[in-house]
């Protein structure tokens, strides 16, 4: 995001944003909803089935845990963003095993956690959008 | 006969945006450049192209009678009399609509396509069986907007059905632009429309109290050399459909004074 000169004097003033920013925030919402045709019901449980399979192998940050919809050029894809506190994977067949890191974004999880089974948590129908909100 | 016939609907999902005004003055752009254009109006429950056009007086028959057979396409087609080259096909009774299938609009297309370069489709608003039948006839669409959030989110439900109903290429006009609104980052961008909705701009309108005149009249603006800018822009479409290269406007150019300015320089990214 850039900043203006105006938006740091409605800061200042205490004044709301321009109303732009907010109507396209709020159309990409909606129509990241409206194309995937998942009523938030369906996609709550998909969100807790996502954190269940998960919780399995590694231990996650459930407060920290996301699972979106987010739209870039008419594709959706379906974010996960699922800290990690701790590998579950005790049992390392070789001893030079490290520590397991305490805390890690999903997107890193598949090139740092080779030992693990592999993680599931990251499931993608098109390159993922950079910002979480 | 012409072989590269362009059957284009014209459709916007939502109702009120402009769809009509923009079939009825891009007919005529594109009849005075010198192409055979017809333009069919496929809103069949609530018609209008007729009297945005100003031919509400000289129809005798319909789409209907075309598809029953009681009158042969020519009888039905009115032809525009300051512009020879525009020919509209009336939509018929509301009560058509009871019996209307996507076939019978995909028969008369390819009827109208026989006789002209570019068929135009009127398309009702919504997604229901007036779209669908509208769209079966259809090869090509442009959608218009409002760089409004209802009106973007009902392009993306119809673009949506565009795709799945293999018409391509899909364009995007952008209606009713306030650049002063835009300039002060009260509306949203035609940058915004065109990344939300992932369509390349065909064209950019500007709000003009002079489409509302030439309604009253049946005067579509491309009819007179009028010079206002909503006229500009339905004349720049029709002139880029037919291939030429001519830049789109930029609203945050448009008849600014010093406090708009000002206010756009407000609005450069520092950080």
């Amino acid at each position: 995001m850039s900043t203006t000169l105006r938006d740091i004097l409605d800061k200042l003033l205490g004044r709301q944003p321009a109303s732009a920013k907010t109507a396209r925030d709020r159309l990409q919402l909606v129509l990241a909803h409206d194309r995937s045709d998942l009523s938030p019901e369906l996609l709550d449980q998909m969100r807790r089935e996502i954190f269940e399979v998960v919780a399995k192998y590694v231990e996650i940050d459930l407060d920290e845990g996301e699972v979106s919809l987010e739209t870039e050029d008419r594709m959706t894809a379906l974010v996960a963003n699922l800290p990690i506190k701790r590998s579950k994977a005790k049992k390392l067949s070789n001893g030079q095993a490290s520590p397991p890191p305490p805390k890690q974004e999903a997107s890193t999880l598949a090139a740092k956690e080779q030992e693990t089974p592999p993680p599931t948590e990251e499931q993608k129908s098109a390159p993922p959008a950079e910002e979480t909100e | 006969m012409a072989p590269t016939t362009r059957t284009i609907l014209i459709c916007s999902g939502k109702g009120g945006v402009g769809k009509t005004t923009l079939t009825a003055n891009l007919g005529i752009a594109l009849a005075r450049l010198g192409v055979n254009t017809v333009v069919l109006d496929a809103d069949f429950g609530l018609r209008n192209l007729d009297l945005l056009l100003g031919l509400e007086n000289r129809i005798v028959y319909t789409a209907q009678e075309v598809l029953a057979e009681n009158c042969r396409l020519d009888q039905a087609l009115v032809k525009h009399k300051q512009e020879p080259n525009l020919s509209l096909l009336p939509a018929g009774n509301p009560r058509m609509l009871e019996w209307l299938k996507p076939e019978d609009m995909q028969r008369i297309a390819t009827m109208l396509a026989e006789q002209f370069n570019y068929v135009l489709i009127d398309c009702p608003a919504g997604i229901e069986d007036g779209f669908k039948n509208a769209v079966a006839a259809a090869k090509e669409a442009i959608v218009i907007t409002t760089p409004e959030v209802s009106a973007v989110r009902d392009a993306d439900r119809v673009i949506g059905l565009l795709n799945t109903h293999g018409v391509k290429p899909i364009q995007l006009v952008l209606n009713r632009v306030r650049p002063k609104m835009m300039a002060n980052q009260e509306m949203l961008a035609a940058d915004d429309v065109t990344d939300i909705l992932a369509l390349p701009l065909l064209g950019l309108v500007l709000e003009d109290e002079q489409v509302i005149v030439s309604t009253n009249r049946g005067e579509p603006l491309t009819l007179s050399n009028s010079k206002t800018p909503a006229a500009r822009a339905y004349s720049n479409i029709a002139r880029r459909l037919q291939g030429e290269d001519i830049p789109l406007i930029d609203p945050a150019k448009e008849g600014l004074g010093l406090r708009d300015k000002m206010w756009r320089l407000m609005q450069t990214k520092i950080f």
